[in-house]
């Protein structure tokens, strides 16, 4: 009998096997037969009109079908699709490009490389107009206007919390501090780029999309909505996920590339494949952040915190596609109150068009809370600096205190649980911080520069409750539907969609412990919304906390019709059954029992007259809560007097996820995570020149870590389970790039503070820390 | 367009086709001869999800013409397994939870096979510099390192 390896074991992921021999399913993989393929023509300016386009030379290429422009898609009234905080993004433009790399036109060909001929002769006459980039200046009286349907770029004001509260508290503080902030742009960059393939079946009238989804049924729904007038319901269409080559958020929103490639297969009957090339993943896909962030502290001199506010311009490009619930425009970004017990907090966002790319979504955290945690989190050691205190004395000065849970925030949040304190000590005795403090006041006196950053944040995912989370009114639970088959094996589907999260093995795990059920012996599936039950997808840390419930729940359904099986066999009451893992025995008479393998089969061979046969179940779980992982890390860097350059020289990473499923996985969330921290501090922005053009549109320019510059993590854990969730389990897959930054910026300041530096901000390049020593007369010259 | 007929010994196969002159070493393997396990992650030769072993040295195959490999020797993912067995660095990635998306992972062990033939015994920081021209965005490259480990303590083994 193989083993049940439930919550807590380190199983080996049911996935690896087919991903090490080369044999998984990714989009590109996808060949059907008379399939064309799609390539997209992409405007250099920023801003223009389009006075014309000429497809002559490029229809005269041997093996281009078709150039599709807004004009044509006008014609079915699909030129323009909702985003997902319903703003309107150009599918193709009629007469107005609003970005740089924007689509202009489509070239469907026989193969990709006759399409990019095609692409490359489409002729665009274009008649430029004033760009704004800025979007400080896009708010500005007279800035250029990016949208002529809205009556200025300024997109909606934000305000959350008690905002007179706030401002008598800093009135009456005995400290205030001020500092601003500015998270850039940045870019998910999964390795596997975006695309679909799209196949009307004329016939049937049905259409088949596989695409790189990490929502599926949300796209199925909003493509029923937008192509609703041409018949296309939501029976007929079939949206499957393939394996994902990483998602971090990226593959959440529509993008237009996918509806092309459905109108084209539509209109030609042929299959369609559209896949990006890494330049249009780069320049026109959604980014993340773009947050200018001013913040406020007001506390005592003691040290102790009394009052939060911030104030942020919020840069959307020029259509709000954020990824957002939708009460919440700035997503979850009122955590910024994060591990510390305010009494009064205030926080306002203005979202503002300007001539960049449409998103704002995610980079391994959507919800803002990466930029929400970044500005108290900085904001602690300004404070702390400020007062001359110890980064970590003041944040055990300020911290929720364990008794405090449940807590309501100042900004109207019920923490489900935490012990701040602990996962602090925890990271400070594992990298040795007091020696650590001694050793830089050592150095600091040789002239070196070492510095210490603490970031001890909450996060906060598994959304979410249905009477406050929907995105476009679709609330926000999730699925799991299982099937247990007649010989004890089963198959599990849910709503969610893995991309690399390890979720066909972790699912297993969660149902083997609650029906003993050996985890090899249940495939999960997800993915295809003819089979899936429906759910909001994977995103936000969302599938344990919502998905891994619903798979918790349906399985103690199945447990409650098992008990009545396993009663029947037993000729016993079933008050009188006790369940250890997988299987019911008689109270008193361990030896007289049955186990779930055995009552599977009588579920579909001998069950009690009366009843249904068979043993499946299917939750949809509506979370009472979100959930609040948090965590302490700590990050020691030594920086070069000559060159800037910062070397991350440890990094003690303590996370609290609750209960963990697989620590192997979790573990290995962990390092992805942090690696995801680690690079927007130090390497990823996404920068315009003031006409909009990108900088950062290829690999060699936008820089991701290798190998060679990422650290060498060191993890620990303390365990708070989730006291609202089925098995106490948090979400963990964003955690630590939501923590990172802050740990990293706040050891280049700690390191630099005794100079006169108060901030810098992320990435933090070698060129950036030059300056700032050079300006404070710290440069080392040879 | 010239089109080239190429005669490429794929994974111990001879393989042949009439390619154009600009075709991709890496299009000749996904879709002439419809070998999906090499992955395109990037165009500037910078990600290396297209990793391969061509005449025994890593390329990225992304940056290679299908004529240019013409005559040569071509060792991708889907040949690293010999009669049904692993290779060590498979077994590594596997054992030490290398992988996650998968998505770089065909590259990344191709170039890890590729450093282990020049130095069977590489310390961390060789393996780190080694990799450097493979770009993984879900692990952080720390199991990555332990799987190359295990699959260097294997293979001295064997």
């Amino acid at each position: 009998m193989a083993e049940v390896h439930g919550l807590g074991y380190s199983m080996k992921r049911k996935e690896d096997p087919r991903f090490i021999r080369g044999k998984g399913n990714y989009i590109d993989d996808f060949k059907l037969p008379g399939m064309l393929h799609l390539d997209i023509v992409r405007t250099p300016y920023a801003h223009a009109k389009i006075k014309k386009i000429n497809a002559e030379k490029a229809m005269a290429i041997p093996g281009v079908l078709a150039v599709i422009t807004g004009e044509t898609l006008k014609q079915y009234n699909v030129h323009n699709m909702p985003t997902l905080m319903s703003d309107t993004q150009m599918v193709l433009p009629l007469d107005t490009v609003k970005y740089q790399y924007q689509e202009v036109a489509a070239v469907l060909a026989t193969d990709r490389y006759k399409a990019a001929d095609g692409v490359a002769a489409v002729e665009v006459e274009y008649d430029p107009l004033p760009v704004v980039i800025d979007p400080k200046k896009a708010l500005e009286p007279g800035a250029p206007r990016v949208r002529d349907d809205k009556p200025s770029n300024h997109i909606w004001h934000w305000e959350w919390g008690d905002r007179s509260a706030a401002d008598q508290a800093f009135a009456e503080a005995e400290v205030t501090v001020k500092q601003d902030i500015y998270i850039p742009r940045i870019h998910v960059s999964s390795i596997e780029t975006c695309g679909c393939v799209a196949k009307w079946d004329s016939v049937e009238g049905h259409l088949t999309l596989w695409m790189t989804t990490q929502a599926p049924h949300a796209i199925r729904t909003v493509v029923a909505l937008i192509t609703g007038h041409l018949g296309l319901s939501e029976e007929k269409i079939r949206v499957i996920s393939p394996d994902i080559g990483g998602g971090f958020g990226g593959k959440v929103p529509a993008y237009p590339g996918y509806v092309i490639a459905v109108a084209a297969s539509i209109v030609t009957g042929a299959p369609v494949k559209w896949i990006e090339n890494r330049t249009e993943n780069l320049a026109a896909d959604s980014f993340g952040r773009d947050y200018h962030i001013t913040a406020e502290l007001a506390g005592k001199k003691d040290g102790t915190l009394t009052a939060l506010r911030v104030k942020t311009i919020a840069d959307h490009g020029y259509t709000d596609a954020a990824a957002n619930p939708s009460k919440f425009p700035a997503g979850l970004f009122h955590i910024c109150t994060g591990s510390y017990d305010f009494k009064s907090a205030f926080v306002e966002v203005d979202g503002a068009y300007t001539n960049k790319p449409p998103g704002g979504i995610a980079y391994r955290c959507s919800f803002r809370v990466t930029e929400a945690v970044h500005t108290i989190e900085r904001m602690a050691d300004v404070m702390a600096h400020q007062l001359g205190m110890d980064p970590a004395e003041f944040r055990m000065k300020n911290f929720i205190r364990p008794e405090q849970f449940p807590y309501k925030s100042a900004l109207g949040w019920e923490y489900d649980s935490g012990n701040y304190a602990a996962a602090l000590r925890k990271a400070m005795d594992m990298i040795g911080y007091e020696a650590l403090r001694k050793e830089q006041a050592e150095k600091r006196a040789r002239g070196e520069l070492m510095g210490i950053g603490l970031s001890s944040f909450t996060e906060i995912v598994g959304a979410g409750p249905s009477h406050t989370f929907d995105i476009l009114g679709l609330k926000m639970f999730d699925s799991c539907e299982i099937r247990v088959h007649p010989t004890g094996k089963a198959i599990a589907r849910f709503g969610t969609k893995s991309q690399g999260q390890g979720h066909e093995t972790t699912y297993a795990q969660i149902i083997a412990e609650e029906l003993g059920i050996p985890a090899e012996h249940i495939k999960v599936e997800e993915g295809d919304t003819d089979t899936a039950p429906y759910g909001l997808g994977t995103y936000a840390s969302r599938s344990t906390p919502v998905a891994g419930a619903a798979a918790a729940i349906a399985s103690r359904k199945i447990r409650d019709k098992a008990r009545k099986i396993a009663a029947h066999l037993l000729e016993a009451a079933e008050e009188d059954l006790v369940w250890e893992t997988g299987r019911f025995y008689v109270k008193g008479s361990p030896d007289k029992g049955k186990t779930i393998q055995e009552i599977a089969f009588a579920a579909y061979t001998n069950h009690p007259q009366g009843m249904e046969a068979g043993l499946e179940a299917v939750n949809y779980y509506d979370p009472p809560n979100l959930t609040y992982p948090f965590g302490s890390y700590i990050c020691v860097v030594d920086i070069d007097r000559g060159t800037g350059q910062v070397k991350v020289r440890r990094f003690v990473a303590v996370d609290d996820c609750g209960v963990r499923i697989n620590p192997m996985i979790v573990e290995g969330q962990i390092h992805g995570g942090l690696t995801m921290g680690f690079a927007p501090a130090m390497m990823e922005e996404i920068q315009y020149d003031e006409n909009g053009n990108i900088y950062g549109a290829t690999f060699m320019d936008y820089l991701l870590p290798t190998a060679v510059e990422t650290p060498k993590w060191e993890l620990g854990e303390t365990v708070t389970p989730s006291p609202h969730h089925p098995i106490g389990a948090k979400g963990v897959g964003e955690s630590a790039t939501v923590g990172a930054p802050a740990a990293i910026a706040n050891a280049v300041v700690d390191a630099l503070w005794h100079l006169g530096v108060r901030h810098i901000d992320i990435p933090i390049t070698p060129p950036k820390v030059w300056a700032l020593l050079k300006q404070h007369g710290a440069v080392l010259e040879e | 367009m010239s089109t080239h007929h190429v005669k490429v010994t794929v994974n111990g196969a001879v393989k042949e086709a009439d390619v154009e002159a600009r075709t991709l070493l890496v299009h000749f393997l996904r879709e002439t001869l419809g070998m999906t396990g090499t992955h395109i992650g990037c165009d500037t030769t910078s990600c290396g999800a297209c990793a391969i072993l061509l005449n025994g040295r890593a390329a990225k195959s992304c940056t290679v013409l299908a004529v240019q490999a013409d005559g040569g020797e071509v060792m991708t993912v889907e040949g690293l397994a010999q009669n049904g067995k692993l290779h060590p660095i498979q077994e590594g990635f596997m054992e030490k939870h290398g992988l996650q998306c998968g998505f770089c992972t065909p590259g990344m062990m191709l170039s890890a096979v590729a450093l282990l033939k020049q130095n069977p015994n590489p310390t961390e920081d060789e393996i780190r510099w080694g990799l450097s021209g493979n770009l993984c965005r879900c692990t952080g490259y720390m199991n990555i390192v332990k799987a190359v480990q295990y699959a260097a303590e294997k293979m001295k083994t064997q």
